[in-house]
C-alpha cells in the first residue's frame, strides 16, 4: 500500500485514540474546592480575557494567585487568551470573572477537549509525521510504523487528553529538532524559543540545543563562518524572546514577578511523590529535615550539572545529529532525576526525545516508554484514568512488538553498545533475563496499586513503590544513554571504514 | 439499550424496551444476568429502567467485547476458506489480512455494537461461521449454526431463502448432470431427513417450552410486530423511504395546488420519530403483504440462478447478499442496521474479484454513512467521523492495491 494512505490511516488511528481518551475523566473532575489542572486552564482563560496584561501575574483583588495563579511563561497566557476569546463566543458563562469558578458541564468539557485536540492536530502531529518522513536509511514501512509508535505513546495521550494539558511546548520543541535535522538552524532556534516561552520546563532541553549549535559554530571555525552563525543565532534568540515578552515592555517589576512565578524557589525540593532521586532517597533519609532549603537548592543544581556535563561537552566537541538526539534524552533525564520541584508530568520531556530515537534502539526505547507511562500511574489513578491506561499501554506494546520485533533485537550491536561491551568484554548478556524480572516487577506493582486499597499505616505505600521502582529504572537508563553517547564516535568511525 | 433479564421475559410489558427477540436470545440474556449480579445487583431489578451506573455500563460493554470472540473465530475460519490469487510476501497485501481487517474493523459493526450497543458481533460470528462451514462443505454444521442463529435473532430470516435453496440444490441433490443442471435421480432422502431433523430439533429446543406453556401466539406477536408501521422511527434508506418521500412531496404539491384538503391530513406523521402505523396521503397505503410480494419478486432472479446454475460457495454468497439487500429494500419495518447483513458477507466476495470489490466499496461507504444518525450526541461526532474515514481510506487503498 502506498506510503501516504498508510500514514493517513496512522494519523486517523492516533486521532481516534486521542478522542476516545478525551471522553474519559479529567484532572480534578468533581473535586471542589481546588479541582485540578483542567480548572487551572479554564481559570487562566478567565484571567487573561478579563484582566489587563499588567495584572496577569500579580496578586490583586481580582486575581488571587493562590487559586491557580499563572505560573507559565507569556505564550501560555496568550494561548489561553485566544481560547477564552472563542469560549466567549460560544458561552460567556465559561469565562466570566469570578462567577465561572469551578464551572463543569458537558458542553464546556467538549470545548476544552476540542482545544487540546486542535492543538495536537495542528502542532504536534504534523511535526511527528514530517520527522518520520525525514528519517534517513529507513524503509517507507519503517517510517510509518515509527510514526504509529510515536503517536500511540500512552503517556502523552493520557496526560494531554486525559489529565488535561496542551501539547504545544513539546510540539514546538519537536519542530525545532526537525528544523535542526534539516540544517535550518535559525528556524529551529525560533521554534525552540517559542517552546521555551510556552513552558519553562523546556529548559531541560536547552543545554543540548545550546551545545549542539555552539559545537556547529566551532566546527565552522570561530574566525569565519562560525562567528557569523553564532551572531545570527544570538540575534534570533534575542529577537524571539523580545517578541514574546513585548507586551510586558521594559517594566523590570513585571518581568521579575513573572520570573518569580515561573521559578518558585521557596517551594522546596519536591512535592508529592515523583520518580526522582530526592523523593526516593527520602524513604531512607528525610532530606528536607536534614538540609536547609538554600543548601538543597545548591545541592540539586550541583548534582544535576555534574551528571549532564560529560554528554554536553562531548556534544560541543563533536556535534552530530545523533549525539544531539541522545543528549536531549540524557540531559532531560538528568534534570528530571536531580532537579528542583520536578513534577511527574516532566517525564514527558524525556519520553518525547526517546520517541525520536525509537527506530535506532527499539528495545530500550520501548522499555523506557513503558516505564515512563507506568511512573504516571498514581497520577492517572487519581484522575480515574485506569481503563484508558490499561488499554493504551498493551496496545502500544503490541504495536512496538509488531513494528520492530524488539524481542529479537537485544544483542550488543542493536543496543548500540558494541564499543562499550568490547571494552568491558561481555557483560551485556544479562540484559536478556533482565526484562523478564523487570516486567513482572512492573506489572505486579501496577496491578496491586490499582486493585488493592493501601494499608492504614502506610497510605502512600503504592505511589512510593511506583516512584522508587521507576526511579531505579531511570537511573539505569541514565547510565545507559550516557554510555551510548560517550562511546559513540569510535563506533561510528569503525562503521564507516568497514 | 440494556435489557432487563428476569424469569418470565415475554409477558412483562413494563417498559418501552420489551423483549422482542427469539427465545435463545432470552436465554443468553438470562445467562448474562447471572454474571451481572457480581458487578452491580441493582441493574437486575425489573423496576430499574434506564439504570446506568458505571459498573452496569462497564459490565454491558465488557460482555459485548467478550462475546465478540466468537466473531473473531468466525473471521479466522472465513480467512481459511478463501484462497487469494496472489501469494504476497508483504502481510499488508495478503487477501486474508485485508479480509480480516475489513471484517474486524467494520465501521458499522463497531458503532452499532460498541457505541449504540447491541450484540451483533456475536450473531454475525454465527452467520459467518455457518457460511464458512458451507464453503468448507460441512453442510450439516452450517445448517445447524444457521438454525441456531435464526432462533437468536429472527432478522436473519432475510437470508433464509439463500440457505434453503443452496442446501436443497447442492446438498440434497448430490450430483449434477454434465451440463450443470440438476440430476433429479441423485436426490438423497438421508440428507433431507438429516436437515429436517436439525431444524426441528433446534426449533423444539427454542419454542418448545413456550408451546407447552401455551404462550406461542404471544411470542409470535412480539417477534413480528406488524403494528409497528412501514418504517422504523429512523427511516432505513430503502425503497419505502423514497415512497414516503414521494408521498410527502405530492402532498405538499397537492396542498399548494389546492387538490387536497389541508384539514384532513395529519401533521408530521411519519417523521415524528415514533413507532406507529400510518396511512399514506396521496399514494396507496402499503400493507405487509405488499412488501412481502415485492421482496419475493426481488429475490426471485438470484434464487433462480442459485437453483439452475449453482456455482458452489461463491454463488451461494452472491445469492445471500442479494437476498439481504432485497429484504432491506422492500421489507416491512426494516432497521437501518440491517444493511450490515449485506455488507459483511459481501466483504468475503470483495477480495476475490475486482468487480465485487468495486460494488463492495460503494455499498460499504454508503451503508456506513447511512448509519450516522444512530450516534447523535456531540461527543460522539468526532468518533464516528474518524472511524468512518479510517475504514473508508483503508478499504479503498487496500482493495486498490490488491487489484492493481
Amino acid at each position: 500500500m502506498e506510503k501516504w494512505s498508510l500514514m493517513t490511516i496512522t494519523v486517523l488511528l492516533a486521532l481516534t485514540v486521542r478522542w476516545a481518551v478525551s471522553l474519559g475523566s479529567y484532572s480534578g473532575a468533581g473535586k471542589p474546592p481546588m479541582y485540578g489542572d483542567y480548572e487551572a486552564q479554564r481559570h487562566w482563560q478567565e484571567i487573561t480575557y478579563n484582566l489587563p496584561i499588567r495584572q496577569w501575574y500579580f496578586n490583586t483583588s481580582d486575581n488571587n494567585l493562590l487559586y491557580w495563579g499563572l505560573d507559565y511563561p507569556p505564550l501560555t497566557a496568550y494561548h489561553s487568551f485566544v481560547c477564552a476569546y472563542i469560549a466567549k463566543l460560544i458561552n460567556p458563562e465559561w469565562v466570566a470573572l469570578h462567577t465561572s469558578r469551578g464551572h463543569e458541564s458537558q458542553p464546556h468539557k467538549l470545548f476544552m477537549r476540542t482545544t487540546v485536540f486542535v492543538a495536537d492536530l495542528l502542532v504536534y502531529i504534523p511535526a511527528v509525521i514530517l520527522y518520520c518522513f525525514s528519517l534517513k536509511e529507513t524503509s517507507a514501512k519503517k517510517k510509518v510504523s515509527s510514526a504509529l509508535c510515536i503517536l500511540l505513546y500512552p503517556g502523552l495521550i493520557l496526560i494531554d487528553h486525559g489529565h488535561f494539558q496542551y501539547p504545544l511546548s513539546l510540539g514546538l520543541a519537536l519542530w525545532a529538532v526537525l528544523c535542526l535535522s534539516h540544517d535550518w538552524d535559525l528556524l529551529g532556534s525560533v521554534a525552540f524559543c517559542l517552546a521555551l516561552n510556552y513552558k519553562q520546563m523546556e529548559l531541560y532541553h536547552s543545554l543540548p540545543f545550546f551545545c549542539y549549535l555552539l559545537g556547529k559554530c566551532f566546527k565552522k571555525g570561530l574566525k569565519g563562518k562560525g562567528l557569523v552563525l553564532l551572531a545570527k543565532l544570538a540575534g534570533t534568540v534575542l529577537v524571539s524572546f523580545a517578541a514574546c515578552w513585548l507586551p510586558f515592555g521594559t517594566d523590570v517589576e513585571q518581568i521579575m514577578q513573572v520570573l518569580r512565578r515561573l521559578f518558585p524557589i521557596d517551594r522546596g525540593l519536591f512535592e508529592d511523590k515523583v520518580a526522582n532521586i530526592w523523593c526516593s532517597l527520602s524513604v531512607l533519609i528525610k532530606i528536607k529535615n536534614v538540609i536547609s532549603p538554600r543548601t538543597q537548592l545548591k545541592l540539586s543544581f550541583a548534582v544535576t550539572f555534574l551528571s549532564l556535563l560529560p554528554a554536553c561537552i562531548k556534544l560541543t566537541v563533536q556535534p552530530s545529529l545523533r549525539g544531539f538526539k541522545f543528549a536531549l534524552v540524557s540531559c532531560a533525564l538528568s534534570f528530571f532525576l536531580f532537579s528542583f520541584q520536578v513534577h511527574e508530568k516532566s517525564i514527558l520531556l524525556v519520553s518525547i526525545p526517546v520517541c525520536l530515537i525509537i527506530n535506532e534502539i527499539p528495545f530500550m526505547a520501548t522499555w523506557f516508554l513503558l516505564v515512563s507511562t507506568f511512573s504516571l500511574l498514581p497520577l492517572l489513578l487519581k484522575d480515574e484514568l485506569l481503563l484508558p491506561y490499561a488499554v493504551t499501554t498493551p496496545a502500544f506494546l503490541a504495536v512496538c512488538l509488531a513494528s520492530f520485533s524488539i524481542l529479537e533485537k537485544t544483542s550488543a550491536e542493536d543496543l548500540q553498545l558494541k564499543a562499550f561491551s568490547l571494552s568491558l568484554k561481555g557483560y551485556v548478556s544479562w540484559f536478556k533475563s533482565f526484562p523478564r524480572i523487570v516486567r513482572s516487577l512492573v506489572s505486579g506493582t501496577g496491578l496491586s496499586d490499582a486493585a488493592l486499597p493501601p494499608p492504614q499505616r502506610l497510605p502512600d505505600l503504592f505511589p512510593v513503590a511506583v516512584a522508587v521502582v521507576s526511579c531505579l529504572h531511570f537511573l539505569l537508563f541514565l547510565v545507559y544513554f550516557n554510555v551510548v553517547i560517550l562511546w559513540d564516535s569510535k563506533n561510528r568511525g569503525q562503521k564507516k571504514i568497514s | 439499550c440494556p435489557f432487563h433479564p428476569s424469569s418470565s421475559p415475554i409477558f412483562t410489558a413494563t417498559s418501552e424496551w420489551t423483549l422482542d427477540y427469539p427465545p435463545f436470545f432470552a436465554w443468553f440474556e438470562y445467562a448474562l444476568s447471572h454474571i451481572a449480579k457480581y458487578f452491580d445487583p441493582q441493574m437486575l431489578v425489573v423496576e430499574n429502567l434506564n439504570y446506568a451506573s458505571r459498573a452496569t455500563v462497564f459490565f454491558q460493554r465488557l460482555s459485548v467485547i467478550l462475546t465478540d470472540s466468537l466473531f473473531i473465530y468466525a473471521v479466522h475460519e472465513c480467512c481459511r476458506c478463501i484462497n487469494g490469487k496472489r501469494a504476497a510476501k508483504d502481510i499488508l497485501e495478503k487477501p486474508t489480512f485485508i479480509l480480516a481487517v475489513l471484517l474486524l474493523w467494520n465501521f458499522g459493526l463497531l458503532i452499532v455494537d460498541h457505541i449504540h450497543f447491541q450484540y451483533n458481533g456475536f450473531l454475525f460470528g454465527l452467520m459467518l461461521l455457518s457460511v464458512a462451514r458451507l464453503c468448507q462443505k460441512r453442510y450439516l454444521e452450517g445448517a445447524l449454526l444457521f438454525a441456531v442463529l435464526l432462533h437468536f435473532k429472527h432478522i436473519y430470516i432475510y437470508v433464509a431463502p439463500a440457505y434453503g435453496i443452496y442446501l436443497l440444490r447442492s446438498y440434497c441433490f448430490t450430483a449434477n448432470n454434465a451440463d450443470g443442471s440438476v440430476k433429479w435421480r441423485s436426490f438423497s432422502f438421508l440428507h433431507v431427513t438429516l436437515l429436517g431433523l436439525i431444524v426441528c430439533l433446534v426449533s423444539a429446543l427454542s419454542l418448545g417450552p413456550f408451546l407447552v406453556l401455551g404462550q406461542l401466539p404471544q411470542v409470535i406477536s412480539r417477534l413480528f410486530p406488524f403494528k409497528r408501521g412501514l418504517c422504523h422511527a429512523y427511516w432505513a434508506p430503502n425503497f419505502w423511504a423514497l415512497y414516503n418521500a414521494m408521498d410527502k412531496a405530492l402532498t405538499i404539491l397537492g396542498l399548494k395546488c389546492n387538490f387536497l384538503d389541508g384539514t384532513k391530513i395529519p401533521k408530521a406523521s411519519m417523521t415524528g420519530g415514533l413507532v406507529q402505523e400510518f396511512q399514506h396521503t396521496v399514494l396507496p397505503s402499503v400493507t405487509p403483504l405488499a412488501t412481502l410480494i415485492c421482496t419475493f419478486i426481488a429475490i426471485l432472479p438470484s434464487v433462480f440462478c442459485l437453483w439452475f446454475k449453482p456455482q458452489g460457495p461463491r454463488g451461494f454468497l452472491q445469492c445471500l447478499v442479494l437476498c439481504a439487500l432485497s429484504s432491506f429494500m422492500f421489507g416491512w419495518h426494516v432497521h437501518e442496521k440491517a444493511i450490515l447483513l449485506a455488507i459483511l458477507p459481501l466483504s468475503l466476495l470483495s477480495i476475490q474479484r475486482a468487480k465485487d470489490a468495486g460494488i463492495y466499496l460503494i455499498l460499504a461507504t454508503t451503508g456506513h454513512f447511512s448509519l450516522f444518525p444512530l450516534l447523535f450526541t456531540p461527543p460522539e461526532l468526532p468518533i464516528k467521523i474518524l472511524l468512518m474515514l479510517l475504514f473508508t481510506v483503508y478499504s479503498f487503498s487496500s482493495l486498490k492495491s490488491l487489484f492493481r
